[in-house]
């Protein structure tokens, strides 16, 4: 189906699923209940899952399939963003300009970048990705402020010199992004008995771009130029004995990826039309890196899991205070309340970085796989009960 | 005129003259045999036909054209293929994804963005793949992990790679280096129905004498840099020089 095997047509009809039904899934909670604050079905959190998402996709194609760890994809990121703000500023509020101009900015960027890294590998390219982005987001921040708005970041302003559609709009406010009128902000809210659920424009066209990102990835990954892409992470020297390239085959993987990173990027403008140096930066980097690692590098649905994961723990855990401590634990006399909570308090809120630094080194240590790998050891274990499956599934090259 | 023809090639590491003056012709459809005592220069000599090293002077033309200066990989494209000492696969691929790749590089050249198209639908590459599969008998591991084959199988594997190929001039570094002697039969015949079945010109660099004289037809002898003498298996075997160069003056 689609020109895809039989198992990868399933697996994408399950991310299908997920995506479309995600503001039921992430709200199991009813509102207004102690659980709620786990609900993660509002639409900010539900479209930053789907934009990194996309972008650790991208990632993945590069550092996945070939190996070359690139920590400076946040560059890529923010030329997209800028990029889309000022299609929004010159030229309309429609975003889908704005999406396919980040797409392209990130793509030549990426060009330039990855044709001078890429003469390097190992070490000495990820040093060389992560100098550019620093210089960029260096660049971004101070020098371009003219281009990127510097410290403030850029926005939308009230005279903007839009080409087609107004300045302002009748009751002199700044338009809103939207898709041929649809407000990217619109949500549509479903009361269930206590349930509220809430399904966002702007979440489901991030979402029709992640499935369709999604798809790309399974089609590069089954595609010789994937199998091309694991060969020069296994073996160069073979490669280029076999009279191939190894050179315009990582570039373009690294241009791919960097596309990638633009929609993603431009996704994100389009859901709240501002750009700022800081998406830049090298934590951004470093956190799709960890993503991607998280999730399960070259793997197809790792980097999914690994985005929706840390953007849960950084938008869920964090929230949880002292105060939603002691409420928990109230329960307990108090001389022991306050030992628990002392004891707990170091890894959530403000600590959640602490959490995260902790899953990531018992995944890295005891599932270099990711949490795909945990996904398998498990399928593998229920399996396991019935004798003619025993076997694992050891020749998968990914997935 | 040969098909390979190296003219005074020089190279120096330093102080030290690796290679002084090399000519070498290896003609077609022959077995060429190049030894030598440990330190004589062949693999610098290899290393310079492959393009992996660039010599300080001297020309090596093959099929007409100039090698130098050119990349491994667009040496391979114009017909030489070379099996490593130790056999350099795709470990972390299957044995099948080993052969298509080669298969995909003689169709499509060093690059083409294949990205879209699935894998799956490449019947021709993948009844080619089958074939020499079937030629070197490892069809039924074709979905095994390249890894976890057996040092012999590597080597066939290696070698399937380079033949489904189709090259020109195939260079063999040591193949039966390090193998059991059963292994080393083995690949003596694998090697012996490469020639008489397809007709490639094969150039080895060889140590063990067992093996080279059950192959080559032709022998070139290098020493210190410099080859002594270039003769048929028969005539080395009796030659002054060689025992000069192999056992040392003294012994003679």
């Amino acid at each position: 189906m689609l020109g895809l095997e039989k198992k990868d047509f399933r697996l994408l009809l399950i991310v299908i699923g997920l995506t479309m039904l995600a503001p039921f899934i992430l709200n199991p909670f009813p509102a207004g209940s102690e659980m709620a604050q786990f609900n993660a079905g509002y639409p900010d959190l539900m479209q930053r899952f789907v934009i990194f998402g996309i972008f650790a996709i991208g990632f993945n194609i590069l550092f996945g399939l070939t190996g070359y760890l690139s920590f400076g994809h946040a560059a890529f990121l923010g030329a997209g963003s800028y990029g889309a703000v000022w299609m929004f500023k010159l030229l309309s509020m429609n975003v889908l300009p704005a999406i396919a101009i980040s797409v392209i900015i990130a793509g030549l960027f990426s060009l330039l970048i990855g044709f001078i890294s890429l003469r390097r590998s190992g070490i000495y390219f990820s040093i060389l990705t992560l100098a550019f982005a620093q210089m960029s987001f260096a660049l971004a921040y101070s020098v371009l402020t003219p281009i990127t708005g510097g410290e403030t970041g850029l926005q939308l302003a009230l005279d903007d010199p839009r080409i087609f559609g107004a300045s302002q709009t009748a009751t002199g406010n700044i338009p809103v992004p939207a898709l041929f009128g649809l407000e990217m902000r619109s949500s549509y809210e479903l009361g269930v008995g206590s349930w509220l659920f809430t399904f966002n424009a702007g979440y489901y066209l991030a979402a029709v771009f992640m499935i369709f990102a999604f798809y790309m990835s399974i089609r590069i990954f089954r595609s010789p130029f994937g199998m091309m892409l694991r060969a020069i992470k296994s073996n160069q020297t073979r490669m280029s004995y076999t009279g191939l390239n190894a050179r315009p085959y990582t570039l373009a993987a690294f241009v791919i990826s960097g596309m990638y990173a633009g929609l993603a990027g431009g996704l994100m403008a389009s859901m709240d039309p501002l750009a700022g140096a800081e998406r830049m930066q090298w934590t951004a980097s470093g956190e799709v890196v960890l993503m991607t690692i998280l999730g399960g590098a070259g793997t197809l649905i790792g980097p999914v899991l690994g985005a929706g994961m840390i953007k849960y723990f950084e938008n869920i855990f964090s929230k949880i205070n002292e105060t939603i401590l002691h409420g928990w634990f109230a329960f307990l006399p108090d001389g022991l309340e306050n030992v628990v909570v002392a004891m707990i308090y170091p890894f959530i809120g403000k600590g959640w970085h602490l959490t995260l630094g902790i899953v990531f080194m018992l995944v890295v240590i005891f599932l270099p796989g990711g949490l795909v790998q945990g996904g398998q050891k498990i399928a593998a274990a229920f399996r396991r009960k019935k004798p003619e499956d025993a076997k694992p599934n050891a020749t998968e090259p990914a997935e | 005129m040969g098909l390979l023809e190296v003219k005074g090639i020089n190279k120096r590491f330093g102080g030290l003259q690796a290679l002084g003056d090399v000519n070498l012709s290896i003609e077609e459809n022959t077995t060429h045999a190049i030894i030598g005592p440990n330190g004589a220069g062949k693999s610098t000599l290899l290393n310079v036909l492959v393009g992996k090293l660039i010599p300080d002077s001297g020309s090596v033309m093959f099929d007409g054209q100039s090698v130098l200066g050119r990349k491994p990989h667009e040496i391979n494209q114009m017909g030489i293929s070379r099996v490593f000492q130790t056999p350099e696969i795709f470990s972390d691929l299957t044995v099948f994804e080993n052969v298509m790749i080669p298969c995909f590089a003689k169709r499509d050249g060093a690059f083409r963005m294949h990205a879209i198209e699935s894998i799956f639908a490449e019947r021709g590459i993948q009844e080619q793949a089958d074939a020499i599969l079937d030629d070197v008998n490892m069809l039924e591991k074709k979905d095994m992990i390249a890894s976890s084959l057996s040092r012999g199988d590597k080597r066939r594997l290696e070698m399937a790679m380079c033949l489904v190929q189709d090259p020109k001039l195939l260079l063999l570094d040591e193949p039966t280096a390090g193998m059991a002697r059963a292994d080393t039969q083995n690949t003596i015949s694998l090697l012996k129905e490469i020639r008489e079945k397809r007709g490639i010109t094969m150039a080895i660099i060889e140590h063990d004498m067992n093996v080279v004289f059950s192959l080559a037809e032709r022998i070139t002898v290098l020493a210190q840099g410099t080859p002594l003498v270039e003769d048929t298996p028969d005539n080395i075997k009796g030659h002054p020089k060689v025992r000069e160069a192999y056992l040392g003056e003294a012994q003679v």
